[in-house]
Parts: structure tokens; sequence; C-alpha cells
């Protein structure tokens, strides 16, 4: 790894760490409370940002599986890339429903609700859990990196359907906040502020985290040849083979 | 040869290992029944609730049951090198995906006919609109078979099938499964209309995974 990269990835580390702190600032001490949900409101600049990272993580999934189904761009690397992205992606997406959960509970007195987007959600989640389980599975890594591509790809189209079944079954989610359709925020002036720090600060901690896992993945390939490597040579040692 | 006889071929040769080992007939008909069954001991039959729940309780027999018939059509292509026998007969990718696609709608016809009779029969349901309930299986079943077809490759040859393929294929079926039940209650509580864009949305999704059959099914079996 390049001095310009490692410190790159200390520059990228070190700005989510600050985007964090100055979140929980704003998001603790500087927005005020809201009306009706009082303090419970706070939860919100943690679940948003969290749920955006997993649409974002997913996004840059079924984009370098893309890449890797396309010949002309086929690398591992977009392989390793989509692998991580999916990871975190389905790290956020829990997360996402563990803080709603406890958000809900306060606001909505219930753990669990069966609207449209709670569900939609839950349902993304398992398919990219199906997505994970699928790479974990050792096999021949170009025949897997194929199928995990494909798999992604097929998870991916599946999210709009599932997306306009579950919509027209039900809906109690509030409506979007801040992208409603006239475009025109409802939301206080500091609170949207501690939302927007709250994006920006997980975006760049996703971004720190899968330099991280795709840096592991990397490595994680290179110790798997040096051992086989190292195999082979103990065993041609025994057989007497020189070279 | 073009494409459609090729499938046919496919599709032919699936079914004909079906006639003969009569596994579907035998297990899972057998089984879907039993779990209607089961749903009727967990829901007390006598208090009216299985007739307003029916339509759910029978596209979740049929997916549970359809797995295993999905899973088989995929365990067969284990035995004798019938992968490569297949990859080597040089039939289209396209082909082969539409005919194990329609074997196993075949199958799913059946196994959902018999469960239909099912569900009429122990659960007391009167479909007041036979054509909702006809158009809405049609459609399902084509979703299902396409989906359940391209999960079963994906998954095939890997040691962990039996388990890793109900857990990719059930989340992303989900949605066949509700557009079907609500499709299935409209006809039942006879608002018909209420069903069709629940069958549009089953088009929709059978139409997306035909096509992405259609155009991994080869690269996928080149590769192993």
């Amino acid at each position: 790894m390049s001095w310009f990269a490692r410190r790159g990835t200390v520059v990228l580390g070190a700005l989510a760490a600050a985007g964090l702190a100055a979140l929980l600032v704003l998001g603790l001490f500087v927005s005020p409370p809201d009306f009706t949900q009082r303090d419970a409101v706070r939860l919100m600049y943690l679940h948003v940002p969290a749920a955006w990272v997993a649409y974002l993580a997913f996004g840059v999934t079924s984009l370098a599986s893309t890449l890797y189904l396309w010949r002309r761009t086929r690398s591992m690397a977009w392989d390793i890339l989509a692998g991580a992205s999916a990871e975190l992606g389905v790290l956020f997406t829990g997360l996402t429903l563990l803080l709603g959960s406890l958000w809900g509970k306060p606001v909505w007195n219930v753990w669990w609700a069966w609207d449209a987007r709670l569900v939609s959600t839950a349902v993304l989640f398992f398919l990219y859990l199906g997505y994970l389980a699928l790479r974990r599975i050792p096999a021949d890594p170009a025949v897997r990196a194929k199928r995990c591509a494909i798999a992604a790809l097929a998870a991916f189209l599946d999210v709009p359907v599932v997306h306009f079944s579950v919509n027209w079954w039900r809906t109690l989610h509030q409506q979007a906040t801040v992208f409603n359709p006239a475009l025109n925020p409802t939301i206080h002036g500091t609170m949207a502020s501690a939302l927007l720090s709250g994006v920006v600060a997980f975006t760049l901690l996703y971004l720190y985290l899968l330099e991280r896992r795709y840096r592991l993945a990397v490595l994680e390939e290179r110790l798997d040849e040096r051992l086989l490597e190292a195999a082979i040579a103990e065993r041609r040692a025994e057989a007497g083979v020189v070279g | 040869m073009n494409l459609l006889r090729q499938a046919l071929l496919v599709a032919g040769k699936d079914l004909r290992i079906e006639a003969r080992s009569r596994v579907a007939l035998n297990q899972v008909v057998p089984f879907g029944i039993v779990v209607l069954v089961l749903f009727a001991f967990a829901l007390d039959p006598d208090r009216g609730l299985l007739p307003r729940v029916a339509p759910g309780l029978f596209w979740v027999t049929v997916l549970l049951a359809g797995l295993l018939a999905i899973s088989r059509v995929f365990a067969v292509e284990g035995d004798n090198g019938v992968r490569d026998a297949l990859r080597l007969s040089g039939l289209d990718g396209a082909a082969i995906f539409a005919g194990k696609a329609m074997a196993i709608a075949v199958q799913l016809l059946a196994l959902e006919a018999v469960l239909g009779v099912g569900v009429v029969v122990l659960y007391d349901l009167h479909p007041h609109d036979p054509l909702v309930v006809v158009v809405t299986s049609l459609v399902a079943t084509g979703g299902l078979a396409a989906a359940g077809t391209l999960y079963g490759v994906l998954a095939a040859g890997l040691r962990v099938r039996e388990t890793l393929f109900p857990l990719l294929v059930l989340p992303v079926v989900a949605p066949v499964m509700l557009g079907a039940t609500r499709a299935w209650e409209a006809a039942i509580s006879g608002t018909p209309s209420e069903a069709w864009p629940w069958v549009e949305l089953l088009g929709v999704f059978a139409v997306i995974y035909v096509t992405m059959g259609w155009l991994a099914f080869g690269p996928l079996l080149e590769e192993t």
C-alpha cells in the first residue's frame, strides 16, 4: 500500500470521526427536542443516515457487480468491492431496523409495525443476507464471483417490486421529511443541520469501513495464495524435487 | 433447431424424469396437504378464521412445497454428470433455462390444482371469480418458476444447496406471495377490479426474472 493511499485512509477515518463527533454535539445538545416526540426525535439523526448508507452500499454493490459482469471491465477487484459493500449494507440495514424499532416504541408505542417501509426494509435485509451467505460458500473464485454478481443484480431488481407491492399493501410510516414531493423541507433548521451532519458523517464512515474491508479481503486473498505456495513448496521438498 | 424446440426438449426431459420417479406426486403433493392440515390445527377451524386467511395459507403452502419441487429438479442435475451433459449438448443456455422453468411451472401448476381443491374442501373457500383465481395463479406461477430456476442454478452444485436455496429464494419471491394473496382475496370477496393491479405486479415480476434467467443462464452453466 502506497504512502499516499495509507495517508488517505487515515484522513478519511479522521474525517469520519470528526463528523460523528459533530453529529453527537448537534444531535444531542444543539438541536431542540421535538414538539410531540420530545427527545425521541434525536434517534432520527442516526436512523435516517443509517438507511441512506444502506441504500448507498447496495447501490455500490450493484454497480460493482455490473462492472464485474461486463467483460471489458471484469476484474476481481469489483467482486471484492461488491462483497465488502454488501456486508456494510446488511450491517447498516440491520442498524436501521434496530434504531427504527427503538424509535417506534416511544413514538408509535410498538416495537414493530407492519408498515410498508418497515416491511420492505426487512425484505431488503434478508435479500442481501442470502447474497452474503452465497458469497461465504467456498468455491473457485471466478465461479463464485460470477454467481454472486448475478445474484446481486437479481436481488437489486427485486427491490422496486418489493417496494411497490408492500406500498400498495399498507402505509403508516411518516412521509419522507426532506425529499417530499414538494421538495419543501418540513423540518426545523437546526434539526435539518443535525440530520445533514448525520448523513455526511455516516457516508464518511461507510467509505472508511469500505476501504478497510476491501483492503482486508485483498490481504486475505494474498495470504491464501502464500499459504498455498508454501504448502506446494513443502510437498516438493518432501518429495525431494529441486526448485 | 430453434429455441422453442430446444426448450421443449429440456422441459420434456425433466418432466419425464418426474413422471418416472414420481417424487413430486408421492412426496411433494402429500407434504403440501399435510401443511394445509397443520394450518387448520394451528388456527382453530371452527371460528371462521380459515376461509378468511385461506388465500395466504394457500400461497405459503405453494411456496414451501414448491421449494421442494424446485430443489428436486436441480438435485437430479447433480447425478450422473447431467450438468456436463447439458453443457456438451450444444443447447442454448436460454433454451435450457426456458425448458427447466417450463417443467417447474407445470409441476407447480399441478401442485396448485391439488392444493386449490384442498383449500376449497378443507377450508370451505368459495371463489366468486374463478377467472381471477386462474389468471393470478398462472402469472404468479410464471414468476415463481423463473425466479426458482434462476436461483436454483445459482445454488446448484454447492455443498450447502438445501439450506442456501430457501434463504436465497424466499425473500425474492416475497412480492409474489403478497400479490397473489391479495389478488385471490379480491377474487374471493367479489371485488375482482382490485385484483388486476396485483396481477400486473406479478406480471412485472415474471418478466424481470424470465429476462434475467434468459440472459444469465448460459454464463452460469458454462462456468463450473
